[in-house]
């Protein structure tokens, strides 16, 4: 199977599970669960870009995430509260009136916008002046999960404008759609699914430009590239806005999805989780952090149900199999049976099957 | 010649370079690099207070073929690491008119400058076309780098036909073998449009044939470009160069054609002092 076939069939085979299947079988409660793992996956999709393909350990997308989330949670309070209005929490920790900065997000078109740009623009900003100076590897890691831990403690000291601890929620519409309406309910996880599916489209076009080519490049040797008259700080830079990008939306329809965003939904443990179910699934791979995201965070909720305390054991052990057996993720399992398949006789070779195809020829 | 690895992998397929094919790389016009000459002056590299290059000047022209030598640690590597803008140097490094000293490795590869490290370092998963189409497209602009490739531009393709790589296009490169990997950092230069090429022993664990081709073909790049080479290998150096730096302890010690420095005493001083027998230098110089 060429991969081209493996990848269209794939991408038929989850849009058919998405916007068939599950619709069908699923309660309108599980069918919201599922919206809310699509748009964490929209994170995972990102990650899988910025780390499996550029190999920057990505640990405070929860940032990004936070970002697109709060855009959207300020518009939509503004919008509840009515034309001129203030938000109840408001009137509850503040002074009663909107400060300045909240004012731009009560129309719907600067709110998407700023979703669309305002993180993106951050992470361009942040990429150059990071990557520019070399930082990478764990240093970078460290980096950005220190900027995810920095944004969470920001949150829950500014109460007045963003809610503090408790975040921004109880919201009604969704421009202009009830909220407590099951069929509009149902729209936004058609919404998810389907942005979901554009990212992975989206992605899978990058990975198959020469700028997809690069990037792998860059990973594998940043240096030789630079000796080549790149900067490797500016492609570097591209992959990791367009991550940020991918994750604010995924923050962005989060939060009316799951009715609330709150510092426990932007620091250091979530975004590490994004990681999580990036790794177990494959980085490399387009659609394992998709699966893997999803994945993840269903048994989460699955077995959170039934063995509330045992999920962070589940989780850890998943990981230490997945990264001492699998190094390359779950959606790699394939490769390694066929590979296995491969190679009968010389189990040593790395990739026998170029190599087997020529060998051959040679002499 | 009994130390140097004799190849240790069998090269994939049946390619051997193509001389001929390099005739369309680098027919382009000649007068593109009529002035194009590499000019060192009073280059110093300080590392952590060991002088690693201590005031080294350096011209090499272009139609030059020159050979860095000198015993390990006499700073070759390190004037090409200066040059590159990979270690922090102070003194003028000119090539082409423009001032490489301080420019960012990227700049300096703008510039027209391409080098080559002692390990191959190639993007082994990435395939020789992909290796070979990124290393042509640093002038890309963004709107191009975001399409996928369509067909195969011609320089890269006259490359792959000049390191004798056609046949392996569409194989990683990681599984080549050594002497094909070296072979593909010399095309990726060529498509790079490197003016001055700066080559960290380009025949190390290459088979007596693969020298020869190689040299060859560096012969017929450096009659058009500045090529300046890092090489242990003293056969190779004695059949190919056209002239000779010898390095010792950061400084230059002896310049000139192969049998002028040969003939120099410090240089036999030098190698003889270092253990007669000990590289294939010693008996070369003695």
């Amino acid at each position: 199977m060429s991969p081209r076939v493996r990848f269209w069939g794939g991408l038929a085979i989850a849009a058919a599970l998405l916007f068939g299947v599950a619709p069908a079988l699923l309660s309108d409660f599980r069918l919201n669960l599922l919206a809310k793992f699509c748009c964490l996956a929209m994170v995972a999709v990102g990650i899988g870009l910025a780390w499996g393909r550029g190999g920057m350990l990505v640990l405070g997308q929860g940032v990004f995430f936070g970002l697109g989330g709060y855009i959207m949670a300020m518009h939509l309070k503004l919008s509840d509260a009515g034309p001129g209005g203030v938000p109840d929490f408001m009137l509850l920790y503040g002074d009663g009136t909107v400060p300045g900065w909240w004012e731009p997000f009560r129309d719907p078109v600067v709110t998407v916008l700023a979703i669309l740009v305002l993180p993106a623009l951050v992470a361009t900003l942040l990429g150059l002046a990071v990557f520019k100076r070399r930082v990478r590897g764990a240093y970078f890691a460290i980096l950005s999960q220190a900027l995810a831990a920095a944004f969470a403690i920001l949150l829950v000291g500014q109460q007045k404008v963003t809610g503090g601890t408790n975040g921004l929620n109880g919201f009604q519409s969704f421009f202009g759609f009830t909220l407590s309406d099951p069929v509009n309910k149902r729209m936004l996880y058609f919404i998810a699914a389907g942005v979901l599916l554009l990212m992975v489209l989206t992605v899978r076009l990058i990975m198959g430009s020469r700028y997809g080519e690069l990037l792998v490049a860059v990973r594998d040797q940043e240096n030789r590239v630079r000796f080549l008259g790149y900067d490797p700080a500016v492609v570097k830079t591209v992959a990791y806005a367009v991550a940020a990008c991918f994750a604010a939306i995924g923050g962005a329809l989060f939060t009316p999805v799951v009715g609330i965003i709150s510092p426990a939904d932007v620091g250091v443990v979530p975004s590490i989780a994004f990681l999580v179910g990036v790794a177990i699934g494959g980085r490399a791979t387009l659609l394992g952090p998709v699966l893997g995201a999803i994945g993840v965070s269903w048994a989460e909720t699955s077995l959170s149900e039934s063995f509330p305390s045992f999920w962070i054991y589940f989780q850890g052990a998943l990981f230490i199999l997945v990264v001492a057996f699998l190094p390359n993720g779950l959606a790699t399992v394939g490769r390694f049976f066929r590979r296995r398949r491969a190679e009968p006789a010389d189990p040593v070779a790395p990739e026998p099957e170029p190599a087997l195809e020529t060998s051959g020829k040679a002499s | 010649m009994s130390e140097m690895p004799t190849t240790a992998a069998p090269l994939i397929g049946e390619g051997s370079l193509d001389p001929d094919a390099l005739e369309q790389v680098i027919a382009a016009d000649d007068a593109r690099f009529k002035h194009d000459y590499l000019e060192i002056r009073d280059l110093r590299v300080v590392f952590d207070g060991f002088v690693a290059v201590a005031g080294v000047d350096l011209t090499v022209t272009q139609g030059d073929l020159r050979f860095l030598i000198g015993p390990n640690g006499a700073g070759k590597t390190t004037i090409v690491d200066a040059i590159t803008g990979l270690a922090p140097a102070t003194g003028s490094i000119r090539f082409g008119g423009v001032e490489l000293v301080g420019k960012p490795s990227h700049k300096v590869a703008r510039a027209g400058v391409g080098r080559t490290f002692q390990t191959a370092s190639v993007f082994d998963e990435l395939t020789v076309l992909q290796n070979l189409d990124i290393a042509a497209g640093s002038r890309r602009k963004a709107r191009l780098m975001l399409r996928r490739r369509k067909g195969i531009p011609e320089a890269v393709e006259a490359a792959l036909e000049t390191v004798g790589l056609t046949h392996a296009r569409d194989l990683p490169a990681g599984v080549l073998a050594h002497g094909q990997k070296q072979w593909l950092e010399i095309g990726m230069l060529l498509v790079q449009d490197a003016r001055l090429l700066l080559l960290d022993e380009p025949v190390a664990g290459m088979s007596q044939a693969e020298r020869e081709e190689t040299g060859q073909l560096l012969r017929r790049i450096g009659a058009q470009r500045t090529v300046v080479v890092v090489e242990h290998d003293m056969e190779f150096l004695r059949s190919f160069a056209s002239s000779v730096t010898v390095l010792h302890q950061g400084s230059v010690l002896s310049e000139g054609t192969v049998a002028q420095v040969q003939a120099d005493p410090k240089v036999v001083e030098v190698y003889l002092g270092r253990g007669a027998g000990a590289r294939g230098s010693t008996k070369e110089a003695s």
